[in-house]
């Protein structure tokens, strides 16, 4: 019994979708907050992602000649991607812009297809070290995409429907408690796979600038201005909704007023990005060979709780 | 009750895979202890009452598999100066995927097969399975001793966990007998460890075969 209108447009989300966007940089302050605290320094404005993009947006763009025209389109479809996959997102248990039936493999695709629109644009540029780069992010997004799937189909396995906003709508405590075991290998696997699609330790590291171990910053090193801003945007939107999706399943508090429990979503992605400074501050980048093992643990964990499913 | 073994269940299966994807062999072996100690709940859980002999397969599983096999597997570790397997035949996130397909066939297996008894929970019999094959498989790809022993205890908690569950009436002197064969097998490998790292400098199963030269 399907608790919202399938196949059909919630104008509501709409406000849900602009608290998103307004909020969305606000994440990175949080967490190089916390990484200050930690660090015992002041550290930067909590509004320096904000500036930063106001800075890069009134500049102007600098196109090598050995560019095509897939290069300017790389920032573009990666932030329509990220966008998208925005209005698919629910937020504290109210559904996205957009919710039907078997919405969770569109999510899952347009996640690929922006890293895939990053990754062609790294390689238009002719620089082998951005080849590198992307690369790198290919391989070890083989793994992650993996568990990911897994893990959303773990979830709609568990709840009985195949749109994220119904899952997430559907989890509640007495859900949590019949399903533990299930529940908490997925969240498990699905932030690690936030980890890695928001290029945060212990997969990548967002500060380091040394060419041995970057993976993202390597494939956007050729983007400026408006560009680079486009990107950056689109990495604290892929980091909303990811998060937006996370807290949905970690904290399972369902008070049927909507605001408040958009609200409480909405402190939930805070509170993620709190965990995620932890995280920063509390361990090192892993080897890059050790990468596709934590990645492919994560696969393991989605596996195993479709498993228990299943049987 | 139920839900306590399925528990134990799943965290037999998780630190399975944490023995599959780490080359430390120190987490191994402590991997291994901490199975044998959450296995050694499993004879209090059938019966209802306490009765005394399931008291004292559970004491003595405990004791060896929490405290004595890690004691000498440690010991041996220090005496042989090995912290980590180098290069196993198959790499660790080859292990991993190759855990996640045993699962799934393990539990394919156990679909298919009868429950052993009333009140078995299912997941029993594929995770009681899964747990031999990724003893097998340890025994098989690693190169070294100490890691082939740990290998042969996770094959051996696979086979304890189906035991301890589905045949509840097992007999007292039958689960002891198994304790002792696997205390002393862990014993004599331990000193032919110590005594193989004597003689040749290392514990690296691959290169015995150039002992003929």
């Amino acid at each position: 019994m399907p608790l919202f209108d399938q196949s059909s447009i919630h104008w509501d989300a709409l406000a849900r979708i602009l608290a998103g966007l307004l909020l969305c940089p606000l994440l990175f302050g949080v967490i190089n907050r916390v990484k200050a605290t930690f660090a015992g320094r002041r550290g930067q404005p909590l509004l320096q992602t904000y500036f930063d993009l106001a800075r890069l947006l009134g500049k102007g763009a600098v196109y090598s000649r050995t560019t095509t025209w897939v290069f300017p389109l790389g920032p573009l479809l990666g932030l329509s991607c990220a966008l998208a996959a925005l209005c698919l997102a629910p937020l504290g248990g109210q559904p996205g812009l957009v919710a039907f039936e078997g919405d969770l493999f569109l999510f899952a695709g347009l996640l690929g297809l922006g890293r895939f629109a990053t990754a062609v644009a790294a390689l238009d540029t002719g620089s082998s070290f951005e080849g590198m780069g992307a690369s790198r992010e290919m391989q070890f997004s083989v793994p992650a995409e993996l568990a990911q799937v897994l893990g959303l189909v773990a979830l709609a396995q568990a709840t009985g429907t195949y749109s994220l906003a119904e899952i997430l709508a559907r989890l509640d405590l007495a859900r949590w408690e019949a399903f533990s075991p299930v529940l908490a290998l997925t969240t498990t696997a699905l932030f690690l796979v936030l980890l890695a699609e928001t290029c945060r330790i212990p997969v990548d590291d967002p500060n380091t600038h040394l060419e041995l171990t970057m993976i993202h910053e390597v494939m956007v090193l050729d983007h400026s201005g408006p560009d680079f801003a486009f990107i950056l945007y689109g990495q604290g939107i892929k980091m909303w909704t990811l998060g937006a999706v996370l807290t949905g399943l970690m904290v399972p508090v369902r008070s049927g007023d909507a605001l408040l429990d958009a609200a409480l979503g909405a402190l939930g992605v805070f509170g993620l990005a709190v965990i995620i400074g932890v995280v920063e501050s509390s361990m090192a980048r892993l080897r890059l060979l050790f990468v596709p093992r934590l990645l492919v643990g994560a696969t393991a964990l989605s596996g195993l709780a479709l498993i228990l499913l299943l049987r | 009750m139920l839900s306590v073994v399925e528990l134990i269940l799943v965290c037999l299966v998780l630190t399975n895979l944490v023995f599959l994807g780490t080359s430390r062999i120190g987490l191994c072996i402590r991997m291994v202890s901490f199975q044998g100690v959450v296995l050694a709940v499993l004879p209090l859980l059938g019966h209802g009452e306490f009765a005394l002999s399931s008291l004292v397969v559970s004491g003595a599983t405990a004791l060896l598999k929490g405290w004595a096999f890690p004691w000498l597997l440690f010991r041996s570790l220090e005496s042989a100066h090995v912290r980590a397997e180098v290069e196993p035949y198959v790499g660790y996130s080859n292990s991993l995927l190759f855990g996640v397909a045993a699962l799934a066939v393990s539990v394919w297996l156990g679909g298919r097969m009868p429950l052993p008894g009333p009140g078995v929970p299912q997941l029993l019999t594929p995770v009681a399975f899964f747990t031999i094959l990724v003893g097998l498989f340890g025994i098989v790809t690693r190169r070294k001793a100490v890691s082939q022993v740990v290998g042969y205890l996770v094959l051996e908690n696979g086979i304890f966990a189906f035991g301890a569950v589905a045949l509840r009436k097992a007999q007292f002197l039958v689960e002891m007998g198994i304790l002792l064969d696997v205390f002393v097998a862990v014993f004599v490998m331990g000193i032919a460890i110590f005594r193989i790292n004597r003689e040749f400098d290392h514990i690296d199963s691959g290169r015995m075969a150039s002992l003929k030269e």
